[in-house]
């Protein structure tokens, strides 16, 4: 059973909507960084409306979080590592952090272990599509939330990006 | 492709896949280093060794901070100073050493098959860091990764290994890789220091430096093993630079376009002179950058397989 939360104009309007926010509670020194695959492809839309807002050229960048996931010595097929892609100096950045779905926390906490490694941000809000409140094991919560809602352990979310997915919309399907 | 080897040994025993996987895997490593932190907590917890039976320091400081920049512990296990040199077998010395539970030994050994001894007895991680006259596998993977950097390829490319290849595990090493990415590999040196055979395992001979670089697009040259050259392969050092050495008064490189690439330490005026080791078609130092990511590569996907 598939059934489907946003449409490719709902995810839209929450962009904007978010990124006004954003704006407005930020102020300037902004940067973007998405967690890769989706929240990249996210962070990278988030930017464009900020750049259009502001008139002015926000720094965005990616990040690989595989090297600093916490069940490393869980053997499995191993996850491709596909690298990090920040180019801008972040020490005192104002950093918007971004992900699709919020779900355990651990992503989150990965990500900013690696955040600090590359410097001292002023600080990190996080930025995530879909929340899924009742799922945290990590004091962990967003700063901006497309979406809240309450899914089952047994259920995944599926956000699906047209860069990747050739389908805008996210979904909430049983596990198979 | 999903990675299922504990262990390297070689790459003869690699597929193209898996040498690829490796290469890929090397090309996020590499941005790490750039970091102003340069570590990532891969291998946080995990103890490595670096179990030298042979003198190196390249390879063993490239290794160690491979190691270090996946924050994992390392070792040096100096044979100096160990109990080998109270009668100890290697396998003894790498069981006693894994009994204080370590996860990887990365093994140098003048006695082909070393590595793979080891292996058989450690239920760790082993890694070849070259053994005796049979395999560098690290070694040519990072040459693979630097070649397809700067060509952004490796297939249809040709390369010349000139030297010593009777005693090169470099060399060796470097012919499965390269023939199995498809390249197309020339061998050159003196007869004498030539294995029998050797195109059987799909490698041209060439007794001619001059004939041997005006096809290539790598010329790749190998350290002549002074300390393996007891039995008189050539009449003197003087006549082999004559013959086998490269310099830029028998080759123009303005004119044509080649990369040149040795494994160090280079014995400058001898295999290669001093001014083409210098030159911008030199890529002997990007070698050495690269070959940190290509290590890192190595111990993120073999230490991980270790139960």
């Amino acid at each position: 059973m598939e059934n489907r939360i946003l449409s490719a104009n709902e995810i839209k309007k929450i962009l904007n909507k978010l990124a006004d926010q954003i704006i407005r509670e930020m102020g300037s020194n902004i940067a973007v960084i998405g967690i890769k695959r989706r929240g990249a492809i996210l962070a990278e839309r988030i930017k464009k409306i900020l750049d259009k807002k502001t008139k002015r050229n926000i720094e965005c960048g990616s990040i690989d979080i595989t090297l600093y996931r916490d069940d490393f010595s869980a053997i499995g097929p191993g996850p491709v590592v596909s690298g990090s892609e920040l180019m801008f100096e972040i020490d005192d950045k104002k950093i918007v952090l971004v992900d699709d779905v919020l779900y355990t926390g651990r992503t989150i906490r990965a990500a900013m272990d690696q955040i600090i490694d590359y410097g001292r941000p002023k600080m990190i809000k996080l930025f995530v599509l879909v929340d899924r409140t009742n799922c945290r094991e990590l004091p962990i919560q967003p700063d901006y939330a497309g979406i809240k809602m309450i899914v089952g352990k047994k259920q995944i979310v599926e956000v699906r990006l047209k860069e990747i997915d050739k389908k805008e919309e996210v979904v909430v399907t049983d596990i198979k | 492709m999903n990675w299922k080897r504990k262990d390297l040994l070689g790459l003869e025993e690699l597929s193209r896949q898996e040498i690829e996987f490796i290469l890929d895997t090397a090309k996020s490593f590499k941005e790490v280093s750039t970091r102003p932190v340069k570590k990532v907590p891969a291998l946080r917890g995990k103890t490595i060794v670096n179990l030298f039976f042979e003198p190196s320091t390249r390879t063993k400081t490239s290794f160690e901070l491979a190691a270090k920049r996946l924050s994992a512990d390392v070792l040096n296990f100096e044979v100096s100073t160990s109990s080998v040199s109270k009668g100890e077998t290697i396998v003894d010395t790498a069981r006693n050493i894994e009994a204080m539970k370590v996860d990887c030994f990365i093994v140098r050994h003048s006695v082909s098959g070393a590595p793979l001894i080891i292996s058989n007895a450690v239920k760790s991680a082993v890694i070849n860091a070259g053994d005796g006259c049979h395999e560098h596998p690290t070694q040519a993977l990072l040459d693979l990764f630097t070649v397809r950097e700067v060509f952004g390829k490796i297939s249809g490319l040709k390369i010349a290994i000139i030297g010593d290849i009777f005693h090169s595990r470099v060399a060796r090493s470097n012919i499965w890789g390269f023939t199995k990415l498809g390249a197309k590999v020339t061998v050159c040196g003196p007869p004498t220091l030539m294995p029998r055979g050797i195109e059987k395992i799909g490698v041209s001979v060439c007794y001619s430096i001059k004939e041997a670089v005006s096809k290539a697009d790598i010329v790749y040259l190998l350290r002549l093993q002074k300390e393996r050259q007891q039995e008189n392969f050539f009449p003197s050092q003087a006549e082999y630079r004559n013959y086998f050495g490269f310099d830029t008064k028998k080759f123009d490189l303005t004119k044509k376009k080649f990369v040149i690439m040795h494994p160090g330490p280079m014995n400058r005026g001898l295999e290669i002179s001093t001014d083409a080791a210098e030159k911008e078609n030199s890529l002997i130092l990007q070698q050495v950058t690269n070959g940190i990511a290509v290590r890192m590569a190595v111990l993120y996907l073999t230490v991980r397989q270790v139960h």
